[in-house]
């Protein structure tokens, strides 16, 4: 870390890289996280395909699954995994009026779409498929719903990341945080294409 | 090394992008979610291809997203998240194949038993 505060002196017109010698190391840390999530979500898929079967002569997906649903939820979690993208080029020119917007607009997608998960949740436990109804119901709940809670935290994170801009302006420290989120929010995009395939296609097939 | 670290702008997992990366990333998204769902509403494939179709378009996806929006590579800055990766990789298949074959043996052997 010493060797590359010391090359950082010379390049100090190269600003805008300089943060990442010192953020690496975070950033990096936060992938090793996000590896793990990675694990979390797979004894979760694991759990899912295992009790895929066990409807207890209750409803089954096809009889309450709408792809058309899907889709809008998908494209609204597709977006806003664009948009955040956006937002890092717009922070990566130091260009705050683009990155806020950029990332307001992405909340806006994320709210969306816990908007349309928890109206999904309240119309599948309203026809009669709730957590206890059978054991895939609960594994069907504690999949989507754990992905649902890592998109309301990534939401929540980046409410608290509007103030820490708003405070402090393009700080090192903000912008390693920002990079941390955006690896966040693209992975939680990538956990969705596997809910999406896993869950919801192969589930009406 | 530190050269490069300096020009070439991709530390442990940090790399940055452009808007040409973004569109050409969610361009493909859109195209390999649409194959599948589009599929499967119209109904288009016999079960088999159909299930295929929906895997190979999921997992093509997800490289899509780790090369376009995640701008993963195999530059040496990027060398120890690609390894762990891979790692992560083949614990995720030991567990969820691992537990999809043990099960099914233990329900085949459970209805042999009765």
């Amino acid at each position: 870390m010493s060797q590359s505060h010391a090359t950082g002196h010379d390049e100090i017109d190269h600003h805008d890289h300089d943060h990442h010698d010192s953020g690496g190391d975070t950033v990096f840390g936060f992938w090793i996280y996000i590896m793990s999530d990675c694990i979390l979500f797979a004894t979760l898929f694991a759990t899912y395909a295992v009790l895929s079967g066990g409807y207890a002569g209750g409803l089954t997906p096809k009889d309450l699954f709408d792809l058309n649903f899907v889709a809008v939820e998908t494209a609204l979690l597709l977006f806003s995994s664009f948009t955040f993208g956006m937002a890092m080029l717009y922070a990566n020119k130091r260009h705050m009026k683009g990155m806020i917007s950029w990332l307001v607009v992405t909340l806006a997608l994320g709210l969306g779409f816990l908007g349309m998960e928890l109206y999904e949740f309240y119309h599948f436990s309203s026809e009669g498929a709730t957590p206890q109804s059978s054991a895939y119901w609960s594994a069907f709940y504690a999949l989507v719903a754990t992905h649902g809670l890592h998109v309301l935290g990534g939401c929540i994170w980046m409410l608290v990341l509007f103030a820490h801009f708003k405070r402090d302006g393009f700080t090192e420290d903000n912008l390693v945080r920002l990079s941390c989120l955006s690896l966040f929010w693209h992975f939680l995009d990538i956990i969705w294409i596997c809910v999406f395939s896993v869950v919801y296609l192969l589930g009406v097939m | 090394m530190s050269t490069a670290t300096a020009t070439d702008h991709s530390h442990g997992g940090a790399a940055h992008g452009s808007v040409k990366e973004y569109v050409i990333g969610l361009m493909l998204s859109i195209v390999l979610t649409a194959i599948p769902f589009s599929v499967l509403m119209y109904d288009l494939l016999t079960p088999v291809l159909t299930l295929t179709v929906i895997l190979v378009c999921a997992i093509a996806q997800i490289f899509v997203q780790l090369i376009f929006f995640l701008h993963m590579n195999s530059s040496s800055e990027q060398i120890w998240n690609t390894t762990s990766a891979v790692f992560v990789v083949l614990i995720v298949a030991i567990v969820v194949i691992g537990s999809i074959w043990i099960m099914e043996h233990l329900n085949h052997n459970m209805l042999m038993g009765h």
